[in-house]
């Protein structure tokens, strides 16, 4: 009841709701009744017993409308072959929404019973336990039109009242930055925005918001959410360490998945399971081996600040392709046939060299949820002749276009989008260059020339005198089928520039060859990057935060902690302001590290031991490609000095881009992923392995029950007693030999 | 009467007992038969060789067209000029490290310097197995400029995740450069810029051009240990500043700075090391040597053998060799007993067609000749190459060694030759950028006869097991015999004595008789212990000659022998029996053999084949037996040869002489040769003085027996 009352539009919309079921239940008994009426009556039954036969049904039937009413997660269940349906549902509020006018209307398509299924009906997800709207509950057999008339009427009446409540609309913009970047690749951030007001206005029907996510957010009461998919590295000497790009887009290879609940800390990690696996049934990855409590952990500061609600997991091995990306795009209202997402044709984005995908989530009760859906790809641009550049041909960067970067063009914006915009950032190190030279930052200058004139340039300033890139906007809006869109740069001249780079050059290693033990080391090297911002004080000092999950079968000895700054040893306490470790338990548990360092500001380079045991796993723990090794996840470092965000003077609340109001973060970045050999087993060989093990425990077990058993004096008194015997039982025994033998040949 | 009671009321002994009672009756023709079958079964281990085949599918050589072009090969070419050039105007090779450097930057890979200094090597008895400790910070004089410097490229694949790296290596002298060391370094420049524009690469490609002037190994095994157990306390720091040749490189050129920092890629999982050799003028095909032995005979997997062989066989045309001893290619010994062999099998063929033991007589002597390469090359247990250094960190590697056939100035062949080599490396890269696990498919373990034939475990072991089968058994009738005849010789000295005293007897002096060759033994292996650990003391004088060394060497033992007596009392004159000594020894070998064979088998293979003839035969000089003369001659003869044979610098001095036909005694030469074990920290060493020497001085205390008193004694009444 609870729930329901949280999600139902209005007191009003409720009331009639519990009228209109009641009523229908009644008339649902009715034909209950009737029929059985009739049954009896064939089988000659009297009245009284007619009556007792439909009393226990009609409680019955009761019940589960009870049920039904509040919205049980396991009518969900039922629906395995929901994909299909979802995709017909998807279809339809494609083609209802392009067809709908500006004004957004909702257009029920109140045509038959079946196409009212399908409307109400897109969800999804193999084990996807969502929570049922509450009209579908009772499965009974056709009394159906006069249900069927009720529903109608109460729709009509349903989003005539959810019309008239809501002011704040459901939203959708999409947008798309391109970026030079200086090893003469470049870098495409697709960005789409979907946002849905509070659920007490809008009830549980969307129009453009994906049905599945806010059934997710609703069921699972989820606060925040984010989960990555990445193939590749990024590059953070050449691509930037700094800049909000690549603090908040950079994302460990593999699968990251973290979210905070709104919960009580008790019904967290159950919470957890279940989302995992609904997650993997939307995103077709295998997401729900973050399930087992070995493989997630609750960080409390380290990663992010929170109140022992939040849990993250990631896992490096999970392979990312197309089988994922086509989920994601389906939660686009126009998926990828209209609008920006167009232009992510697979082969073209998949011969990238980093490629990310991410769904953000955020939800509460004054904000309704607003879902990310970011994309970011850093592609090798093809030159004008078709051919990469050999290393003879210097630095000249390739100039490209949207049209050579994604081999399509972009036809027009996704209709129900609210803005449709393409951005071209040009980096700060260009920008130098250019104010050096004393010329105009036009889209067409000395060094550089745009193939279209922008709509806007946007000036990112940095303490509002420097500026630190220029952003070249064009509005997707104007463009269409006939009059396609297609953004490039073209050099002019030979550009070398360097992007920002992150305070310190984070990288990890492992220490040590064997399958004993070995050590994880954490190197820091210094960009002098505190210099440039804060200028040169000596006596100042740099936070980082480190957060590290470590499996339970790399047995770290948090105690070896030990810390070189500038190859210098340095006690623990002098470096490390905050530490927070909880130790692994054998298959049960991670590891988790949270560390607060403060590093002194005219150290050039840091680096942290720790010693680690590696521990055996059962034979059938092993995974299918055991000798490939394990993998230990990504650590994250993160700055908190330092924030990457982005000023721009000249901002009108009109701007309204997502893309660039979105980007006020800690600079952080992740490490590698290590691979940890551990001892295996043979696997091929059990056999050989058991009947070894089994003849040296039959000799040794003879021999010790030898040993300790055997009497020589009493086997000979034995004997001389039994002589008799035993030559009579020799005896039987070769006659019983004989006949064996007899019955064999 | 009572005794025939007794005797029906004995229990019969078990099947196992018996069977042991029988075969130590017997072991004078046990030990016979065993000890020739496993000669007759190592001799023919060539022809029980097996094809070699790939078992990891996931390798698939040669599947994919190879994209190294002429393109590449001219790309190779420019830069062989340009580090031509270098090298001119370079001083002490720093230019040549600059030059590539540069070329890898060039093509948008990750490079950095990676600068050592050479390392001496001590002998650290009580860190033999772990060498790669870190001594590698000797403190260098503040005049020291003589470092080597290693150049690193590291391509990052574009889509991997860069858990593993593939590790390629061209060694090359800075200092004095030979042409042939040019061009593998242009080989190895144009794989990698080829690898920097692949897209299919999962692994990343590090691509390290070793400085070679301290020799290959050390370069690499500098790289691979600062790579794995980097030493943080400010070692590079002040590795940096004391070195004064650090800047020449730079130039003040702060934007360098970053070559500086060493730089990693994941876990290794195969590294292939190689060089381009001498060229020739003869010869019809251009040849790839392979070597892979690692240190204390550890070989890398048979797989990435395998695919360099199929590769280079199948796909570029080469000839691929192995190391051979070529002097028995022509001995005229190995060839009767190659057509011996092939006789044999034909017949055998002829009864069971089964049976495929005909190899024929050229195959055979090819495959014994390899095998006894590879035998010998694992029994030394130093590696063959710097892919040894790989080795110790459980990396499999392989070094190849091309020998063009082509004129220096035939630019044609040049290219052509680098074409097919760029091919070939380029080919074993997919390979083993194909594997989702470590190479551990096929064998470890295993004898090459040839490139593509091999000897797995099972195989090999079968000469060991019969050599060492007799040894336990020998052993036994050894003890039994000495008790026997005690027994005898007691009932013959005190038949009027009571029953009860002679169990007395027998308590006291009789089954705990071996207590006292066992001392003897302990004494002995105390000795060999304390010889063993004598060089650590003798290297610490300064300016000593091998000779004087050596001979310090054996002064200290033959004095800590006699002290050792001294103490313990002389072995004879405890009165212990030779054949309790014997049988003593022989299980001391037995257990000693059975821990070598697995450390390094190889070892214990090539020391069972002089030792255990040794043991068996041993027997005093002057103990009297049954026999005529002739056989006792011969027996006598036998015992002296093996006895010399089975020393040690006897030993090594008869292999220089076989090998080099120079018979000149030179006492230092056995002190250079002992150096170069453990420098290695090869277990030979340990073996030789912990299992052979004490065998030895054993054998040598049962040939000077001077015969049983209890025998005396027996004569005497």
């Amino acid at each position: 009841m609870h729930r329901e009352s949280r999600s139902s539009p209005s007191e009003l919309q409720l009331l009639l709701l519990r009228f209109l079921l009641v009523q229908h239940r009644w008339a649902v008994v009715g034909g209950w009744r009737d029929e059985i009426r009739r049954r009896a009556s064939q089988r000659g039954l009297t009245a009284e017993q007619r009556l007792e036969a439909g009393g226990p049904r009609r409680r019955r039937l009761e019940a589960g409308d009870q049920r039904g009413r509040a919205a049980t997660p396991g009518a969900g269940q039922a629906h395995h072959g929901g994909a299909e349906s979802r995709t017909a549902g998807c279809r339809q509020t494609g083609k209802a929404h392009t067809e709908a006018t500006k004004q957004q209307e909702v257009k029920l398509p109140t045509d038959s019973p079946q196409n009212q299924s399908t409307w109400r009906h897109p969800r999804r997800g193999n084990n996807a336990a969502l929570p049922s709207p509450a009209l579908m509950a009772p499965p009974s057999p056709p009394p159906a039109t006069t249900l069927f008339k009720h529903l109608v009427l109460l729709f009509l009446l349903a989003a005539a009242a959810g019309a008239s409540a809501a002011a704040p609309e459901e939203e959708f913009t999409e947008e798309l930055l391109l970026r030079p970047l200086p090893d003469r690749k470049a870098l495409a951030h697709f960005y789409f925005r979907s946002s849905t007001p509070p659920a007490a206005s809008i009830g549980r029907h969307h129009h453009l918001f994906p049905k599945a996510i806010s059934q997710l957010v609703k069921k699972y009461h989820i606060s925040e959410l984010e989960l990555s998919f990445t193939q590749g590295r990024w590059n953070y000497e050449q691509w930037g360490g700094f800049d909000p790009m690549s603090t908040s887009n950079a994302k460990p290879p593999g699968v990251e998945l973290w979210a905070v609940f709104d919960l009580p800390l008790s019904e967290i990690d159950a919470t957890w399971k279940n989302l995992t696996h609904t997650l993997s049934g939307l995103f077709c990855a295998s997401i729900n081996f973050l399930e087992s409590s070995t493989s997630f952990s609750a960080p409390r500061w380290g990663f992010k600040s929170n109140e022992g609600n939040l849990r993250y997991g990631a896992l490096p091995r999970e392979a990312v392709c197309t089988e994922n990306l086509t989920p994601w795009l389906k939660l686009l209202p126009c998926r990828d046939k209209a609008g920006i997402a167009s232009l992510l044709y697979r082969p073209s984005i998949y011969k990238g060299y980093y490629y990310s995908q991410k769904l953000k989530l955020r939800s509460s009760q004054s904000l309704g949820i607003i879902l990310d859906q970011t994309l970011t790809v850093v592609l090798q641009p093809n030159t004008i002749n078709g051919k990469q550049l050999h290393s003879s041909h210097g630095q000249l960067q390739p100039s490209w276009s949207m049209r050579h970067l994604f081999n399509r063009k972009l036809s027009g914006k996704c209709l129900v989008s609210k803005s449709s915009r393409v951005f071209i950032e040009v980096d700060k190190g260009i920008v130098d260059k250019i104010n050096r030279s004393g010329s105009d930052l036009s889209w067409n200058n000395e060094f550089f020339v745009l193939s279209n004139g922008p709509d806007r340039l946007i000036k990112d300033l940095i303490n509002l005198e420097v500026q630190s890139s220029s952003i070249y906007e064009y509005d997707v809006s104007n463009y269409s089928e006939e009059k396609p869109f297609d953004v490039g740069i073209t050099w002019k001249l030979p550009l070398i520039w360097s992007c920002t780079p992150s305070p310190f050059h984070v990288s990890r290693f492992l220490m040590g060859s064997g399958n004993e033990r070995g050590s994880i080391a954490l190197s820091f090297i210094s960009t002098n990057l505190h210099k440039k911002i804060f200028g040169s004080p000596n006596d100042c000092s740099i936070k980082a935060f480190i957060f590290q999950i470590v499996p339970w079968y790399v047995k770290v000895y948090y105690h070896s902690l030990e810390i070189f700054i500038d190859g210098n040893r340095k006690t623990v306490s002098d470096v490390v302001d905050k530490i927070h470790v909880t130790p692994s338990e054998d298959k049960l548990l991670p590891g988790t590290l949270e560390m607060l360092l403060r590093f002194p500001c005219s150290m050039q380079s840091a680096t942290l031991t720790l010693d680690f045991d590696k521990g055996f796993l059962l034979i059938d723990e092993y995974p299918p490609d055991a000798n490939q090794g394990f993998d230990i996840p990504s650590a994250l470092i993160s700055f908190p000095e330092f924030n990457s965000a982005r000023n721009f003077p000249e901002t009108d609340p009109l701007l309204g881009s997502p893309l660039l109001e979105n980007f006020q973060v800690v600079v952080k970045s992740y490490t590698e992923v290590l691979l940890v050999p551990l001892t295996t087993p043979d696997f091929s060989m059990p056999y050989n392995v058991i009947t070894f093990t089994c003849t040296i425990l039959a000799l040794y077990f003879g021999s010790l029950l030898n040993a300790l058993r055997r009497r020589i004096g009493e086997e000979e008194r034995e004997l001389k007693k039994t002589v008799v015997i035993v030559k009579k039982r020799s005896l039987l025994a070769s006659i019983c030999y004989r006949k064996f033998v007899d019955e064999l040949f | 009467m009572e005794s025939s009671v007794k005797q029906e009321t004995q229990p019969k002994p078990r099947l196992i007992v018996r069977l042991g009672v029988f075969l130590a009756s017997h072991h004078i023709l046990f030990s016979v038969i065993c000890c020739s079958a496993g000669i007759i079964v190592l001799l023919l281990l060539p022809s029980l060789a097996k094809n070699t085949y790939l078992s990891e599918n996931a390798l698939i050589p040669g599947s994919a067209t190879p994209l190294f072009s002429t393109e590449d090969a001219i790309e190779a070419n420019r830069f062989m000029k340009g580090i031509e050039a270098a090298d001119g105007d370079s001083i002490g090779g720093i230019d040549m490290a600059k030059f590539i450097a540069q070329q890898i930057e060039e093509l948008g890979a990750e490079v950095c310097y990676h600068k050592f200094l050479p390392h001496s090597k001590h002998f650290h008895p009580l860190k033999f197995f772990t060498t790669m400790s870190n001594d590698m910070a000797i403190e260098p004089n503040g005049t020291d400029t003589n470092f080597g410097i290693n150049t690193v490229g590291i391509i990052r694949a574009p889509r991997g995740d860069g858990k593993e790296a593939v590790v390629l290596v061209t060694p090359y002298n800075s200092q004095r450069v030979h042409s042939n060391e040019l061009l593998s370094l242009a080989l190895g420049f144009s794989v990698f810029s080829l690898l920097s524009r692949a897209a299919w690469l999962s692994k990343d490609i590090v691509w390290l051009s070793a400085d070679s002037q301290f020799g290959e190994y050390a370069a690499v095994s500098a790289w691979l240990n600062q790579y794995h157990n980097p030493v943080f306390p400010s070692h590079s720091v002040i590795f940096d500043t004391k070195i004064h040749g650090a800047d020449h490189i730079y130039d003040g050129n702060a934007e360098k700075a970053e070559f500086e920092a060493f730089k990693r890629a994941g876990t290794m999982a195969a590294a292939l090391i190689f060089k381009v050799g001498e060229t020739r003028r003869y010869g019809d095909r251009d040849s790839v040597t392979m070597y892979a032995e690692a240190s204390n005979g550890q070989m890398p997997n048979l797989d990435l053998l395998n695919v360099v062989h199929y590769l280079a066989v199948h796909r570029q045309g080469f000839r691929v060799n192995i190391a051979a001893f070529s002097s028995l290619l022509s001995s005229a010994w190995l060839r009767v007993i190659a057509e011996f062999f092939h006789t044999l099998g034909t017949v055998l063929r002829k009864i069971n067609p089964d049976w495929k033991l005909d190899i024929a007589v050229h195959d055979y002597v090819d495959g014994t000749a390899n095998l006894a390469s590879s035998i010998y090359n694992q029994a030394i247990g130093v590696p063959t190459g710097s892919h040894g250094a790989f080795r110790d960190y459980q990396v499999d590697a392989v070094s190849l060694e091309f020998t063009p056939t082509f004129n220096v100035r035939n630019e044609n062949a040049k290219s052509l030759f680098l074409l097919r080599g760029g091919r070939l490396v380029e080919g074993v890269v997919r390979s083993v950028n194909n594997l989702l696990e470590k190479f551990h498919q096929s064998f470890f373990l295993y004898f090459l006869t040839a490139p593509s034939k091999f000897i797995s475990v099972g195989v090999y072991m079968i000469p060991f097991a019969l050599l060492l089968a007799p040894l336990p058994i020998v052993a036994a009738a050894l003890a039994d015999g000495s008790e026997t005849m005690k027994k005898l010789a007691e009932k013959s000295i005190g038949d009027s004595k009571t029953n009860g005293s002679t169990d007395f007897l027998q308590s006291k002096g009789g089954s705990w008789k071996w207590l006292q060759a066992a001392k003897v033994l302990l004494v002995i292996q105390l000795w060999a212990v304390l010889v063993s650990l004598l060089p650590y003391y003798i290297t610490q004088i300064p300016d000593a000659t091998p000779i004087q060394s050596s001979v310090i060497w054996a002064m200290l033992s033959i004095v800590i022998l006699i002290a050792l007596y001294v103490m313990s009392g002389s072995p004879y004159s405890a009165g212990v029996e030779w054949k309790l000594l014997k049988a003593t020894m022989i299980t001391s070998i037995s257990i000693g053999l059975g821990l070598m064979s697995i450390i390094n088998f190889a070892t214990a293979q090539l020391g069972a084949l002089i030792m255990i003839p040794m043991c068996l035969f041993s027997r005093p000089l002057k103990a009297r037996s049954g026999m005529n003369f002739l056989p006792r001659a011969v027996l006598l003869a036998s015992n002296i040869t093996l006895a010399v044979v089975g020393f040690p610098p006897a030993a090594l001095l008869i292999m220089k002489g076989l090998s080099k036909g120079s018979w000149t005694v030179d006492i230092g030469e056995f002190w250079v040769w002992m150096e170069f074990l453990w420098e290695w920290s090869s277990a030979t060493y340990l073996y030789l003085f912990l299992v052979h020497l004490p065998c030895w001085l054993l054998c040598i205390h049962v040939l000077l027996h001077p015969c049983s008193q209890l025998e005396l004694k027996m004569k005497q009444e």
